[in-house]
């Protein structure tokens, strides 16, 4: 509400100014940014959903091997055009603001390591991926040391060595600089270049998972002569930097407009000669995702289109004018309704909604599984994906819903809608309608949710729906939706945050980043529980505090071996469902397009979808 | 007139200072947060840093004199600095302006993004009086001739439908269906030749022919009532009972004494050429002030909104004062001293 305020004053302000002078001005009445949370940086492909795309690869590898007797496909092609709705704001992922830049600066900018479509890691810029056995991560778990191939070239021509990884590492650590991608850094003691070609990395505690670092779009390695003078508060002024790195990608940077589009070149210098094909990219922003859509499917104008959450039916209607491919990967982000564990009374005051160890301030009904099961028992999560999210979306019953090793299948009875069964089970609990309101009371209090959520069409529409199941089981709830700048703000003078919590259900969408998931399964730890002493951040919203779940983590933290691992990660899953402490509703996908004519395209959703754009090729019509 | 001129000027300086605060003001005290459209897996400690990093955690009136000091003094030495080449003083350490979101100083985000908006939303301007004060003083003489009356339709239309709508129509029509002119507006297209210039005008036509559309409408509907407003008067008939010809009448004495509204109507509007349209820059993704502010406003790029608005502020400022002289020209009676 605030934020829509915000929006209103700033388009009062441009209004007044305007209209002032008689003239009228379009009103100001901007689309809905899409919140943060609804672009998962990284996700993985599902096994369907890879496969097209394999296919597509084994004609184009055959296609190559044709044309290896002829010079080389190198710039043999035209221009890709990318559109992305939201442009890129700047080139620098370490100061961006979110996928948008991270992906434009992608084709320049390279990691150590990536993740494939499948979510496996694939050495990049490194010789092989260094693990316990190899000898490349050391046996006490401390260090892991990468071996960067030979003759990599920056494309200004110079030497890719172990100075510039070294020097990005401390970059991005310095304190001063804000930067983003700082948590891939964590526990990072120091970074040493042993020779030109091997970096190690060193951690102050032991790491199961050592690849955070320099592994997938998020945190590629940047050149140390480019950006040398540009550490800590300097990191911002150094614009020519930061709208033009100097990469490693098949393509380079020639032109870059703020907010608008960015041009590339071919890197002479790139490693393979006979890549990439195109001869430029043109990656264009502006618009929404509709429009988007449209100018892949509808008009060909562009090749490839991103984050097209656009409601099924209007794009499905696009994708029947058959100029294009709809194209999804599945990853981490599950759509879900949180459950406040704590009593959100107004009239609390001051400890509304606050947890301490010693108050645990439990909510009147929704400690009580009955009711939450209930509540889970009562959606139809089908119709909530099959209508709002259609190729963007399928039901879960899990937080945790891949990769496929970490999934657990013991809580799929929730896929199936039992609105009857809900009832009973309040029935026999004793939580019955006394007052003859058509809504349940538990010892007293009526089951009446303030049910709040970020404003976003595809939300609201699901609050609805929503709402009116739980009617059919006598729970009342009241809707609420606040703006995704305020919501997910985190400003801890604003009631309105999803970390204070102060309703009784909320619901948004979280991810984590890569493949492994033991930072994510961290978040639903005691100390994790916002409140007024930590200014409220942390990351379990539900104020779950569960001593055995506690101990799981950290025995997860100690474990190595990926099977033990998987099975910790499944026994955490589980006890947060059986627990009610989030009723997850939607594993969600991201959907793209491109153009018939444009082969090569193996949606990721791990690294940067644009992350093999050095195979894209043209299909010969 | 000059001393006039120079008291207007004058009194403009304090009305801009209001308005600069009352600006930075209402935007500071609105609910933002530049890191709230982060993914949730940057953990809060990072976006804290980053809060830092920009500049928040300072008091609300050091950001303010930062700003004023930014705006005033920094940024135009440095515009000086770029077009003359002269360096004045310590050009390198000058703390400049920056967008949040690009990092980017906000006057060069401005300048790249001011050509666009002077072709494309100032050609719909000038298209939309080349057509409307003409049609409109056709409407006013042959008032409810069948010329007046696909005047008023049209101007009815104009007027009642969005922009947005006719924007999305627009692009069904001749983009998607009948494939003739592109959907959006390509910002790295460069004019060399008779080739590109083609292409040039190709997709401009359509953000061109909504805006104007739109701006005709009003016009001409001005226009057409100024018209009538002056056709009845004595003056008129007493250059008619001295015989001249009717052209003449319209022309010399009617067009004059009716244009006299429609020029502040002009000179007042030219600000909105420089404020872009908004909505219309959106639908055809051509990156011009308007589409800056909506991004920023999005992303709660904060610097980036207040500066827009403050130089729109200063531009409405300045056409008041160019309209006022101009009708010290256009009508005598008018003095200024």
């Amino acid at each position: 509400m605030k934020r829509n305020l915000f929006l209103f004053l700033c388009a009062a302000i441009a209004l007044m100014l305007m209209a002032a002078c008689g003239a009228q001005p379009q009103p100001a009445a901007p689309e809905e940014p899409e919140s943060a949370e609804a672009e998962p940086a990284e996700e993985v492909a599902e096994e369907e959903a890879a496969e097209e795309p394999a296919e597509e690869v084994a004609e184009e590898e055959t296609a190559e091997e044709a044309a290896e007797s002829a010079e080389t496909m190198r710039g043999t092609g035209d221009t890709l055009n990318i559109l992305y709705w939201q442009a890129a704001s700047t080139m620098n992922p370490f100061l961006s603001g979110g996928t948008k830049d991270i992906e434009a600066a992608s084709v320049v900018l390279e990691p150590l390591a990536r993740y494939d479509e499948n979510g496996n890691m694939v050495p990049w810029l490194v010789e092989e991926i260094p693990t316990v056995e190899n000898g490349g991560v050391a046996e006490d778990l401390t260090s892991i040391t990468w071996k960067i191939k030979e003759g990599i070239l920056w494309s200004d021509g110079t030497p890719f060595t172990a100075e510039d990884v070294k020097f990005t590492a401390e970059y991005c650590l310095n304190e001063e600089m804000g930067c983003n991608a700082l948590s891939y850094l964590g526990d990072v003691e120091s970074v040493e270049a042993v020779d030109d070609l091997t970096v190690q990395i060193n951690f102050g505690v032991p790491k199961p998972f050592p690849y955070g670092p320099f592994v997938g779009a998020t945190i590629p390695v940047l050149q140390k002569a480019q950006f040398e003078d540009c550490m800590g508060v300097k990191a911002q002024e150094c614009t020519d930097q930061n709208f033009a790195p100097i990469g490693t990608g098949p393509y380079k940077v020639t032109d870059f407009k703020a907010n608008d589009v960015v041009v590339y070149d071919i890197n002479e210098n790139y490693r393979d000669p006979d890549k990439p094909y195109f001869s430029q990219v043109i990656f264009k922003g502006g618009g929404d995702a509709a429009a988007a859509a449209r100018s892949v499917l509808e008009t060909g104008e562009v090749d490839y289109a991103w984050n097209l959450q656009v409601e099924p039916q209007i794009l499905d209607s696009m994708a029947a004018a058959g100029k294009g491919t709809v194209v999804t990967a599945y990853g981490t982000s599950v759509e879900r309704l949180m459950v406040n564990f704590t009593n959100p009374d107004p009239a609390l005051g001051d400890l509304r909604a606050v947890w301490t160890e010693d108050d645990p301030n439990p909510h009147p009904f929704l400690t009580d599984p009955v009711v939450t099961q209930a509540l889970s028992m009562a959606i139809d999560r089908e119709a909530i994906a099959t209508q709002l999210y259609g190729a963007g979306g399928k039901p879960t019953c899990n937080v945790l819903p891949a990769p496929e090793i970490y999934v657990s299948t013991a809580n799929d009875g929730c896929l199936e809608q039992d609105i009857e069964g809900a009832n009973a089970l309040l029935d026999e609990a004793g939580i019955v309608d006394t007052d003859g309101d058509g809504i349940r009371e538990k010892d007293g209090v009526p089951l009446q949710i303030l049910y709040q959520t970020s404003t976003n069409s595809v939300r609201q529409s699901t609050q609805a729906l929503v709402k009116q199941w739980w009617e059919q089981i006598g729970v009342g709830s009241e809707l609420r939706n606040i703006d995704a700048g305020v919501f997910f703000g985190g400003d801890p003078a604003s009631p309105d945050t999803f970390q204070k919590f102060f309703a009784d259900i909320e619901m948004y969408t979280n991810n984590f980043d890569g493949t492994d998931p033991e930072s994510y399964m961290g978040n639903w730890l005691c100390k994790e529980i916002p409140n007024p002493d930590n200014q409220w951040i942390g990351n379990n919203m539900p104020r779950y505090c569960n001593a055995d779940y506690d101990a799981l983590v950290a025995q997860m933290s100690e474990t190595a071996a990926l099977e033990d691992r998987a099975e910790l990660a499944k026994q955490m899953n589980d006890m947060l469902m059986q627990d009610y402490v989030m009723i997850p509703l939607v594993h969600r996908g991201d959907v793209s397009a491109h153009s018939n004519t444009l082969e090569g395209v193996r949606m990721n959703t791990w690294d940067s979808e644009l992350w093999n754009i050095a195979d894209w090729t043209r299909a010969s019509e | 007139m000059g001393r006039y001129l120079i008291r207007r000027l004058l009194t403009a300086i304090p009305t801009l200072i209001a308005i600069s605060f009352v600006i930075f003001a209402i935007l500071d005290l609105a609910p933002s947060d530049p890191t709230g459209n982060l993914p949730l897996t940057i953990p809060p400690e990072v976006k804290e840093q980053i809060r830092e990093s920009l500049g928040l955690g300072q008091p609300f009136h050091v950001r303010y004199l930062k700003w004023m000091q930014q705006f005033f003094i920094t940024e135009p030495l440095n515009i000086l600095e770029e077009t003359t080449g002269i360096a004045i003083g310590d050009s390198e350490g000058r703390f400049r302006l920056r967008s949040w979101q690009t990092r980017g100083p906000v006057i060069d985000l401005v300048l790249e993004r001011l050509p666009q908006t002077l072709w494309v939303v100032g050609l719909a301007y000038l298209v939309s009086i080349v057509i409307a004060i003409p049609l409109g003083v056709i409407s006013a003489v042959k008032q409810y001739s069948w010329i007046d009356q696909v005047a008023t339709i049209f101007s009815m239309i104009g007027f009642s439908v969005p922009t947005f709508f006719t924007g999305l129509l627009a692009i069904i029509i001749f983009s998607v269906h009948l494939g003739w002119f592109p959907s959006f507006y390509d910002t790295t297209h460069q004019v060399t030749d008779w080739e590109s210039f083609v292409f040039q005008i190709k997709q401009i036509i359509l953000p061109v022919s909504v805006l104007a559309l739109f701006q005709t409408a009003t016009l001409n509907r001005f226009t057409r009532s100024s018209v009538l407003d002056n056709l009845p008067q004595d003056y008129v008939r007493t250059v008619r009972a001295k015989g001249f010809r009717e052209y003449y009448v319209i022309m010399t004495h009617v067009l004059r004494n009716s244009l006299i509204p429609v020029v502040t109507l002009v000179a007042l509007g030219i600000p909105t050429i420089f404020g872009g349209a908004i909505i219309t820059e959106q639908i055809f993704r051509i990156n011009g002030l308007g589409a800056l502010l909506i991004i920023a406003i999005q992303g709660s790029d904060i610097p980036v909104v207040q500066s827009l608005t403050f130089i729109f502020a200063i531009l409405i400022v300045l056409f008041n004062l160019v309209a006022d002289v101009i009708y010290g020209f256009l009508d005598p009676r008018i003095h200024y001293s």
